[in-house]
């Protein structure tokens, strides 16, 4: 067991060398830098000689492997240079920036677990007992149950994040008045508006799966087995479906983790949420590489936590990966 | 008797009502796009016209989706950004199918260490966020509605390759391909004659419900500003200009947020639509 975490641990370092080398390359295979984008801003023509002073101090005018070696060393040691434009500690600016972004990832999966798995169960129940029930008003209540949570979900599916983030704005904030329009600072009043923007477009989509999900494993022939020796429909459900389910909840979960973490760049932006999506977005304006490069990483550190953290917990959900783990390890 | 499988009756229901959905909602899309097409014959003033007597308006008879701050008659901008949005679009689709089906060929068929290599690529673009990746992207080539297109492009071809490579794998061990390749057929004759025509379906499949993700995804990034610039009606951008009229003319941000919702909806539908009737196995699930 151990040896198959250290392996997928190692197998993910190339990913992570990968990951920080194209976007270094990406970054300087752009026409533009740092140093034309700060001197455009001036207004006046500035010589070449300034530019090349100015590039020289920035070390923007070594080899490009000269820099990426230099700068993944410095990284490794916790330097992660200077931010071009504000001249601040590049590691300072992004750490302040996190917990904004963790506090509103943590809020807006805990939401869409709570409002998406329990929808997309009942819509899949409803569904097959739209079909199986035995009188037929029980029928009709149940398809049109399974129609109407199906119909939000389509509606939450074809809104841009950004419209419904206006929209609850505008009737939450503006019309009611029960929130501020923009937070002041990070609190939690702050973080209703976009903990809900994001769970709408979160629950919309997972509960299409999670319904799928339960839909497929409904149809097994163990749950008809259960129910013909006389198990109670919700003991098949709690102890059998959901538990099978549960790996495609997770794997669904562990990408969106993923994401919510790299912070949501328009909804930090729209509401003015100071983490490090809206950080990244002010950064790739402002062409600050320092910046951008430390997101970057960031989000490859994300990537292959999170893939290393499903892995383990199929390990722990299902025991048919652990067997299959086990007997790998044996041979 | 509780089964699932669906009666004669039921399935010649769902039959013809899955065709009658494909031709409504095909209907509604193409509406909407004879609306892009003639966009500028069809708008009641002219986009671009300032009129700052006439500016921040409600909606009334004159202005039905009222006027922004410069005076701009937002029912106009809307139906014009129509063909910005949906064009472009339809662009970015076409572009990624072609470029994600190429690369699932051609891996698929050679497979080897260039497959490896480019299967491994496509891994990272899946993995990652696909827009914070696309706003790097467009971040590094700049603004632009081009350079927004091309960022979503190099992020969003994964899905067709990996399809495009799974389809063709299975395609290539057939009978009728080996058959073919015994009768003489050149490998381009093979793979444009044999293996396209095969692999399609699915691909014009995903394609489809494609379209409503990805009129999303450049709407979000030209509402950041990376995307298609003022003063070009588009409806990310109108977005992201009519944003601070909020608390006075709200409708001035719900036009162009409508006109996206109802076009998003529109195309989802008639991708659900076309993917029930290629494959009715699907409906049940989703």
């Amino acid at each position: 067991m151990k040896h198959y975490v250290l392996q997928r641990f190692l197998s993910l370092v190339p990913v992570l060398l990968g990951i920080t080398f194209l976007s270094f390359a990406l970054m300087r295979l752009a026409g533009s830098d740092a140093i034309t984008e700060m001197y455009s801003g001036v207004g006046a023509a500035v010589s070449q000689e300034t530019l090349d002073a100015a590039r020289a101090k920035l070390g923007l005018d070594r080899p490009f492997l000269v820099q990426y070696f230099s700068w993944l060393g410095n990284m490794i040691t916790g330097d992660m240079g200077k931010s071009f434009v504000s001249g601040k500690d590049v590691l300072d600016t992004f750490l302040s920036k996190l917990p904004a972004t963790l506090l509103l990832a943590a809020t807006s999966i805990l939401l869409t677990v709570a409002v998406s798995i329990p929808l997309g169960v009942i819509s899949a129940v409803a569904h097959q007992k739209a079909q199986t029930a035995r009188n037929a008003s029980a029928r009709s209540a149940c398809s049109l149950l399974d129609a109407v949570v199906r119909l939000a979900s389509f509606i939450g599916n074809s809104m841009p994040n950004f419209f419904v983030a206006l929209l609850l704005m505008h009737f939450l904030a503006i019309r009611l008045g029960w929130l501020p329009v923009i937070a002041s600072g990070v609190t939690l009043t702050g973080a209703v508006m976009p903990t809900l923007t994001l769970t709408i477009a979160m629950s919309a989509k997972y509960l299409r799966q999670v319904r799928a999900a339960v839909l497929d494993e409904l149809s097994k022939d163990y749950v008809t087995g259960a129910k013909a020796r006389g198990v109670a429909d919700g003991v098949i459900l709690m102890k059998s479906v959901l538990r099978s389910s549960l790996l495609t909840i997770v794997t669904l979960l562990a990408l969106s983790v993923g994401s919510l973490l790299g912070g949501t760049a328009i909804v930090e932006t729209i509401f003015m949420w100071d983490g490090v999506g809206k950080l990244a977005v002010d950064a790739i304006m402002m062409r600050d590489y320092p910046l951008i490069q430390a997101y970057v990483v960031w989000m490859a550190i994300i990537y292959v936590g999170v893939n290393l953290a499903a892995d383990l917990l199929y390990l722990v959900l299902d025991p048919r990966v652990r067997l299959e783990v086990e007997r790998n390890a044996d041979v | 008797m509780p089964t699932s499988e669906p009666t004669i009756r039921e399935a010649v229901i769902r039959g013809s009502s899955g065709k009658t959905r494909l031709y409504v909602f095909g209907a509604m899309a193409a509406l909407l796009i004879v609306v892009a097409i003639f966009a500028e014959s069809l708008c009641p003033c002219d986009p671009y016209l300032q009129n700052l007597d006439a500016a921040l308006q409600q909606p009334s008879a004159a202005h039905i989706f009222g006027t922004d701050r410069y005076g701009r008659d937002m029912l106009s901008r809307v139906v014009a950004g129509s063909r910005v949005s949906i064009f472009s679009t339809f662009l970015l689709v076409a572009i990624i199918t072609t470029l994600g089906t190429a690369i699932g060929v051609f891996c698929g068929w050679a497979r080897g260490r260039a497959d490896h290599l480019l299967m491994r690529v496509s891994d990272l673009c899946l993995a990652f966020p696909g827009l914070v990746f696309a706003l790097a992207v467009a971040g590094v080539l700049g603004g632009g509605l081009h350079n927004a297109i091309l960022a979503l492009a190099a992020v969003s071809w994964p899905k067709y390759a990996r399809i495009a490579r799974s389809q063709t794998l299975a395609v290539r061990e057939t009978t009728y391909l080996k058959a073919a390749r015994l009768a003489g057929c050149s490998t381009s004759r093979l793979i444009l004659k044999h293996i396209l025509p095969n692999i399609a379906g699915p691909i014009l499949v995903t394609a489809m419900l494609d379209v409503g993700t990805m009129m999303m995804e450049l709407a979000g990034l030209s509402f950041l500003g990376l995307g298609a610039k003022p003063p070009t009606p588009e409806w990310g951008s109108m977005m992201s200009e009519t944003r601070g009229l909020l608390q006075t003319v709200p409708w001035a941000v719900f036009a162009p947020g409508t006109a996206i919702f109802a076009a998003v909806m529109v195309f989802n539908l008639l991708g659900d639509a076309v993917r029930d009737w290629m494959d009715p196995k699907m409906r049940v699930k989703s």
